[in-house]
């Protein structure tokens, strides 16, 4: 967990709460509203639960305790490329973990973490639903079927 | 003339935006586009070799196209009626080009009806849905039949829930009907969480106007104004075409107010799921759908009395909804004479794994293993042996060659140590290590476990570390009985049916493979070569030549030897990724 403190600005905040009026301010909708914010603001640092609790009329904790529910949420913000690895029942059998443990040991990063210049995150996701292309990665948008560990260094030199 | 491309998410990756971009501008420069018509579809699925482009009305089946062969499909294809070889599907077994996709071994077991309409028609236009009877069945139903009526039809069906359980549709509606209340939701479960099934992501993309028509079916049935699809995030593509198909038949009064003019008001609307597997258990699916934290609760109540903010709700799978409006439309005694006498009709199952044709296959409930694999499936990849198949997802088991001649429906599954599950079928060769797979799955729940209750959250967690342990080679006699004991524990006094199942993995892999697990514990080796803390690689001097191509490959330097000399590996450096092993010409190089 990060305890680096975000300063939001002005218009951020701005954003957030218009956010919250979109779905009515209504608690129930708190699952929506975490959709929208990190879909803009990338990710969901403590200080925009704070102000999504307020709005929503409900409190901190609970909030906290859906963000870190859902796999889906993040508190951390993602590298520039985040990287992806497919680690469903598929791509394990065609060899995802030997994919993983080479983008680990080229970037030095464990699976959840950022590089250091920020450029790229590494997480695992299950199941895209691409089996025919396993073992399957995505960057960003862009996704990349049969994935082998010498591949590796193919992928991340699109991104030098 | 018709190209059909296929847009669903595999073929995508594979580039058939740009295929379909260029097939429509050679057709346009040669003045053919009133005459020719590229429609993007959803899912064919024969996604082992997309991406796909099917031409109508000759049932050509184009493989792996790449978007440079638009140009020769248009000039030879198109315009000369000359079809291109080199892009036909060749028979593995005796080599020849097959030119009409309904000879394909791939096609010709299967029946196909959740999956009718997926890759022929454009899921983004509702004129063609319409074109193929979408809103017939619910036109029907909501001019000839009362609600008691139709669930007489689906009930005689023999329709079993396709989401895993197997409980049958026409029951559960019912007892929805029953309960009384001012408000009742109809909700469709699109949570797909089973890693490696992919069905439900197929109909929603392909075709999903049927699932918003059985959704309305359903509320009529049960006395709901209101459809919730609560969708996973992940599936971005399934989302867009659901929001296009709703506002569609908003458009075309098929939903929203007096439908039809019937005086029967239904509308759906979207909740995305957020990446927890155990949203897909029906009460967790309702808690979330509430904005909460998606734990599961004790049933009862059922969602049938006391659902979605206390209202009762009847949940479906994608799968089940999808098979309802051809049941109306052909009658309940066609879907019965499907099937096996306690499951009727089709099942959709995603096959994958060391397949040769991994993708999307829709057959009869009774057709064996051994069809599914060897005839539709082209049987095991590189041409290695059988090991097993895994069924059911995380809550399933391990089917071996005894079980290929085993029909398969709910409850031979079952009885086989199994289960349906959503239809995810992850086929194993040789080189698969029976114990690594159930640590694969434990690993699973142990991160998808909501924490609700000790057994699932604690147990598994003990359960993954004698896994561990055993695949270090640090397991005992002892931790093998103290296993099987635990996994009996949990499976007694789990809260939900993911704490409940998740031992399944480990027992039925106990049950068929136990001498694997013997090995691993007594020898200390693993037989199929996965367990990295097992094995050691080692050059056989006498085979090397010292070409040197192990040295220059290895990503850690652990390899060291003097040019034409043998070389030796540093065991203590080794990281046992293989990289040399491939890269070695003269086989010098073996795991031990
Ligand atoms: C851990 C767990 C996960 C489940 N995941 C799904 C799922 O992803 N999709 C689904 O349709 N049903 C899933 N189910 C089953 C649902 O609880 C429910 O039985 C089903 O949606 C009912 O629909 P049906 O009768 O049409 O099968 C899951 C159940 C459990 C216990
Ligand atoms: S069995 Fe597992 S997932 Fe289900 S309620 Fe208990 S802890 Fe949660």
């Amino acid at each position: 967990m990060s305890h680096i403190k975000v300063e939001l600005k002005k218009e951020q905040v701005a954003k957030l709460k218009e956010i919250c009026k979109s779905f009515n301010n209504e608690a129930g909708e708190l699952i929506n509203v975490l959709h929208k914010s990190q879909e803009t603001f990338g990710y969901l640092p403590a200080e925009v639960q704070e102000i999504i609790a307020k709005e929503l009329n409900i409190s901190v904790a609970k909030v906290y305790g859906v963000v870190t529910f859902y796999s889906f949420f993040t508190m951390l913000p993602k590298g520039q490329h985040p990287i992806s690895i497919c680690t469903g029942t598929a791509c394990y059998v065609r060899g995802a973990e030997k994919v993983l443990d080479e983008f680990k040991r080229i970037l030095e990063v464990k699976v959840g973490e950022t590089t250091p210049d920020g450029k790229f995150s590494l997480s695992c996701l299950r199941c895209v639903g691409a089996c025919g292309l396993a073992p399957v990665v995505s960057v960003g948008e862009k996704i990349y079927g049969r994935v082998s560990p010498d591949g590796v260094k193919d992928i991340l030199k699109e991104y030098e | 003339m018709h190209l059909l491309v296929c847009g669903g998410t595999g073929c995508r990756a594979s580039a058939s935006d740009s295929i379909i971009e260029k097939l429509k501008s050679e057709i346009t420069a040669k003045g053919l586009q009133d005459e020719v018509q590229v429609i993007m579809t959803g899912c064919f699925g024969f996604c082992e070799k997309g991406p796909i482009v099917k031409i109508l009305p000759d049932n050509t089946f184009y493989t792996q196209v790449k978007p440079d062969d638009a140009a020769e499909i248009v000039a030879e294809h198109v315009i000369k009626g000359r079809k291109v070889n080199r892009l036909l599907y060749v028979d593995p077994e005796n080599k020849e080009h097959v030119s009409d996709s309904k000879h394909m071994g791939f096609y010709r077991k299967q029946i196909r009806i959740a999956l009718r309409n997926c890759g022929f028609i454009n899921p983004e236009n509702i004129d063609e849905a319409i074109a193929r009877d979408a809103y017939q069945a619910l036109g029907k139903v909501l001019a000839e039949y009362k609600p008691a009526e139709t669930i007489d039809i689906i009930k005689k069906s023999g329709l079993r829930g396709r989401g895993g359980g197997g409980f049958p549709t026409g029951l559960k509606w019912e007892i929805a009907s029953k309960n009384k209340a001012d408000q009742k939701y109809v909700v469709c479960n699109a949570d797909e969480g089973d890693p490696g099934a992919f069905m439900d992501r197929s109909v929603l993309e392909g075709d999903p106007h049927t699932v918003l028509e059985a959704m309305a079916i359903c509320g009529y049935c049960i006395g709901a104004t209101q459809g919730l699809i609560y969708i996973r995030a992940e599936y971005p593509l399934a989302i867009k075409r659901l929001k296009i198909a709703i506002e569609q038949a908003h458009e075309y009064g098929l939903l929203g107010k007096n439908i039809m003019g019937s005086g029967f008001d239904f509308d759906i609307t979207l909740r995305y799921g957020a990446g927890a597997f155990v949203c897909g258990e029906e009460t967790a699916l309702i808690h979330s759908m509430e904005g909460l934290r998606g734990e599961p609760t004790n049933k009862p109540p059922f969602p049938a009395e006391s659902g979605f903010l206390n209202k009762p709700t009847n949940v479906n799978n994608v799968e089940t909804f999808a098979s309802i409006p051809v049941i109306i439309l052909k009658g309940s005694e066609w879907f019965a004479s499907i099937g096996t006498e306690k499951s009727k009709g089709t099942k959709v199952f995603a096959l994958a794994g060391k397949i040769n044709n991994v993708g999307l296959i829709e057959v009869p409930m009774g057709t064996t293993l051994r069809e599914v694999i060897f005839e539709i499936g082209g049987g095991i990849k590189n041409g290695k042996k059988f090991k097993a198949v895994q069924t059911g997802g995380p809550s399933g088991g391990c089917l071996t060659e005894k079980h290929l001649d085993t029909p398969i429906d709910f409850d031979n599954l079952i009885a086989a140590g199994s289960m349906m599950g959503s239809g995810g079928m992850i086929v194993m060769d040789e080189d698969d290590c029976m114990v690594s797979v159930a640590k694969f799955f434990l690993d699973f729940t142990v991160e998808e476990s909501c924490g609700k209750c000790a057994p699932c959250r604690i147990g598994n967690k003990r359960l993954f570390e004698l896994l561990e342990r055993i695949t270090k080679g640090e397991g005992t006699m002892e931790d093998l009985e103290r296993l099987q004991n635990l996994c009996k524990v949990i499976k007694d006094t789990a809260l939900c049916g993911l704490g409940q199942t998740s031992p399944n993995p480990i027992l039925s892999t106990m049950d068929n493979f136990y001498n694997e697990y013997l090995a691993h514990v007594n020898d200390k080796k693993c037989p199929a070569g996965q367990c990295k803390s097992l094995m050691k690689y080692v050059i056989d001097p006498e085979a090397c030549v010292g070409c040197t191509a192990c040295a220059r490959n290895c990503p850690v330097n652990a390899i060291s030897g003097e040019r034409k000399k043998p070389h030796l590996i540093d065991t203590a450096i080794c990281i046992k990724c293989g990289a040399c092993i491939e890269k070695c010409k003269f086989n010098a190089i073996s795991i031990k």
